[in-house]
């Protein structure tokens, strides 16, 4: 058997050329979700294939690429997709938020501040915001042509009614430019204020549902509440144990049987550079 | 050429000869044997073995082969020599707890006591197609990995969050109870979680996996964190009353999931987590992990929640998923139908009858 070979970012020339049409598009609506004709890949369905096809489409030679999951790079999966993609591209790699021209993420956002020319890549799950409210597309498509949102702010009100909380820690809807009701991927509410007047270009891909959608820089991005019970993020009574931060997002790590518990960091670039100012 | 159904016999006898020369295929290609497919088909043995609900591996292989590679038909094989056994004593309740793990991890703790094992999987390989040599050198192994050094007595993520009272804690009924046997008696409606496990543990991998998969997406209204997942070996014990004496059978390999999900509160408790539960005999994370997110969804009765998905509904999930039973009847369609399909034929010509006569009579009134 022949060794198989692979273009530059897997994808044929073609499939790539349909993606960053796709990618335009959905910059040019901001928040609105675009089908495309989404490609098996060789990791699994929700495992982060949308940000994987926009990355193959998006990354040039001369790029520089960070992947994290849950914020960190050293997890198995951002581990993982790293490799693929250098694999593919041949890319630099980076850890380091601040030398990234592309990161690709699960469910954070850095907490480096980012800046203007970088672009965030996000893995989606489910692209549609009013998905658990109304399963059916045929529908949700017609309330997002109406601008017909009345269900989620219904849901949001019953939460308050029955638990005095918002039930929604993670993807927490966001309307974006003004209008279009959009789902920020499961980043932890902590991230949404990120989301607004970000100067980097924030793409979002859905491959198992076939969407991608983008908020451009310097967008307004508002986080759903009601006057009386403004948009809050989490916060600890914690710092993180290794660098001592006390306003970045915190994992509970369980570490003994006797279920002690220690909190540190998510975002392990970060926290490595707390650390050396430290230093 | 026809063969009508009455004196089929002979087209039988061949049809049997023409499906083992099927069977073997090409007759310069080396046959396998059952013990290649245990060792080098594993999963595909295991997923025979749990919706079979036997443990007998070389026997799941020989079933393989016989149906051609067809699991459904291997599973019903399996079943059919199942049925076979006698039952000779109920064992101890799996103490899964003290299972030795091959592989553990946990999507919702970054750091675990016993830490996070991945053991063999393919979740971090790229699907990309390797070469596969014709007479490969053994596969290298891996680093600082005794395999004798499998872990024991590791206390499970659920237990850690029971223990602060985040989730639900779960204790079997008194000892008294006799599990309900989903192999001995029908199944009842309402059924309870012991009947329902029993169910889902040996339904159909793909029917759960796509009743599963609705409910991510929508179509069952909660979210399904993967609390631990956990392969490993677990000892079956039995208890000799008479004696006042346990003893051990073996150990065979199962797959647990515990799925974690959001809340449930009531006037005199604090909210909690809620849980889902799979088990699946064998080495099949993909249907643990569908069977904890389906028990959950058919517990929404319990838990006051509306039941508006076909996942919710108790009838539709446990009347329909087991493949033996739902494979049987699809291809009973094959069988002749000719008695009744000639009654329709009759049926259908009278209606067409009437159906002219009154049209004939509607336009001759129109003439008048």
């Amino acid at each position: 058997m022949r060794e198989r070979s692979y273009n530059f970012g897997y994808l044929d020339e073609a499939t790539k050329r349909s993606l960053r049409r796709a990618i335009l598009k959905s910059v040019a609506i901001p928040g609105h979700q675009i089908p495309f004709g989404s490609r098996e890949m060789p990791i699994a369905f929700g495992w982060g294939t949308g940000a994987l096809q926009i990355n193959c489409a998006l990354l040039g030679p001369t790029d520089t690429l960070k992947v994290i999951d849950q914020g960190a790079d050293d997890t198995v999966n951002a581990i993982s997709l790293k490799k693929f993609l250098h694999r593919m591209t041949g890319v630099r790699l980076t850890e380091q938020t601040s030398q990234a021209s592309v990161i690709q993420t699960r469910h954070r956002i850095p907490e480096t501040p980012l800046r203007a020319g970088q672009i965030m890549v996000y893995q989606v799950p489910i692209p549609e915001p009013l998905r658990f409210l109304e399963p059916r597309e045929i529908e949700t498509r017609k309330l997002h042509a109406y601008g017909e949102y009345g269900a989620m702010y219904l849901k949001l009100y019953e939460d308050l009614a029955h638990h005095g909380e918002s039930k929604s820690s993670y993807d927490h809807p966001v309307t974006v430019n003004g209008y279009r009701l959009s789902a920020p991927s499961p980043i932890p509410k902590f991230d949404n204020p990120k989301l607004h007047h970000s100067p980097a270009l924030q793409l979002f891909g859905a491959g198992r549902e076939q969407r991608c959608y983008a908020i451009p820089p310097y967008t307004n991005v508002e986080s759903l509440s009601f006057q009386d019970h403004p948009f809050r993020v989490q916060s600890w009574e914690q710092s993180c144990e290794q660098c001592g931060s006390n306003n970045s997002f915190l994992d509970e790590l369980i570490v003994d049987d006797s279920g002690k518990r220690r909190f540190v960091c998510s975002d392990t670039d970060y926290c490595h550079q707390q650390l050396s100012k430290l230093l | 050429m026809f063969v009508s159904a009455k004196g089929g016999e002979t087209a039988i006898e061949n049809s049997i000869r023409l499906l083992a020369q099927r069977r073997r295929g090409d007759l310069s290609v080396e046959q396998v044997s059952s013990s290649q497919i245990v060792e080098q088909l594993g999963l595909a043995v295991d997923r025979v073995m749990a919706e079979a609900a036997l443990w007998e591996p070389i026997t799941a292989a020989h079933a393989i082969q016989q149906a051609r590679g067809d699991l459904v038909e291997a599973v019903f094989l399996l079943r059919a020599w199942r049925t076979t056994l006698p039952r000779q004593a109920f064992s101890k309740a799996l103490a899964t707890e003290n299972m030795r793990l091959e592989r553990r991890i946990s999507a919702i703790f970054k750091d675990i006591p016993g830490g996070q094992v991945l053991g063999p999987t393919f979740d971090y390989t790229h699907r990309l197609l390797e070469e596969i040599e014709e007479d490969p050198s053994p596969p290298s192994p891996p680093e600082q990995l005794h395999v004798e050094d499998l872990m024991r007595n590791v206390p499970t993520v659920a237990r850690l969050l029971e223990d602060v009272d985040l989730m639900q804690r779960e204790t079997p009924e008194n000892s008294g109870h006799v599990p309900f046997d989903i192999t001995r008696e029908s199944i009842r409606f309402p059924a309870d979680r012991d009947q329902r496990l029993q169910l889902l543990g040996r339904g159909d991998e793909g029917f759960l996996l796509s009743l599963a998969y609705s409910v991510q997406r929508g179509f069952g209204g909660n979210h399904p964190f993967v609390g631990e997942l956990r392969v490993g070996w677990v000892m079956i014990e039995v208890e000799l009353e008479e004696l006042d004496l346990v003893i051990s059978l073996g150990e065979v390999r199962i797959t647990e999931c515990q799925t974690v999900h959001q809340f449930i509160s009531t006037s005199d408790q604090p909210p909690q987590f809620t849980r889902g539960y799979g088990l699946v005999v064998g080495h099949n994370e993909r249907k643990a992990i569908a069977m904890a997110i389906v028990d959950r969804a058919l517990r929404s009765k319990e838990l006051g929640e509306s039941i508006q998905f076909p996942a919710q509904d108790e009838e539709f999930v446990l009347a329909h998923l087991d493949n033996v039973q739902a494979s049987g009847f699809v291809s009973h369609l094959k069988l002749p139908h000719h008695v009744d399909f000639q009654s329709e034929l009759h049926l259908l010509r009278c209606l067409r009858a009437a159906h002219s006569a009154k049209t004939y009579s509607t336009s001759e009134g129109t003439e008048l």
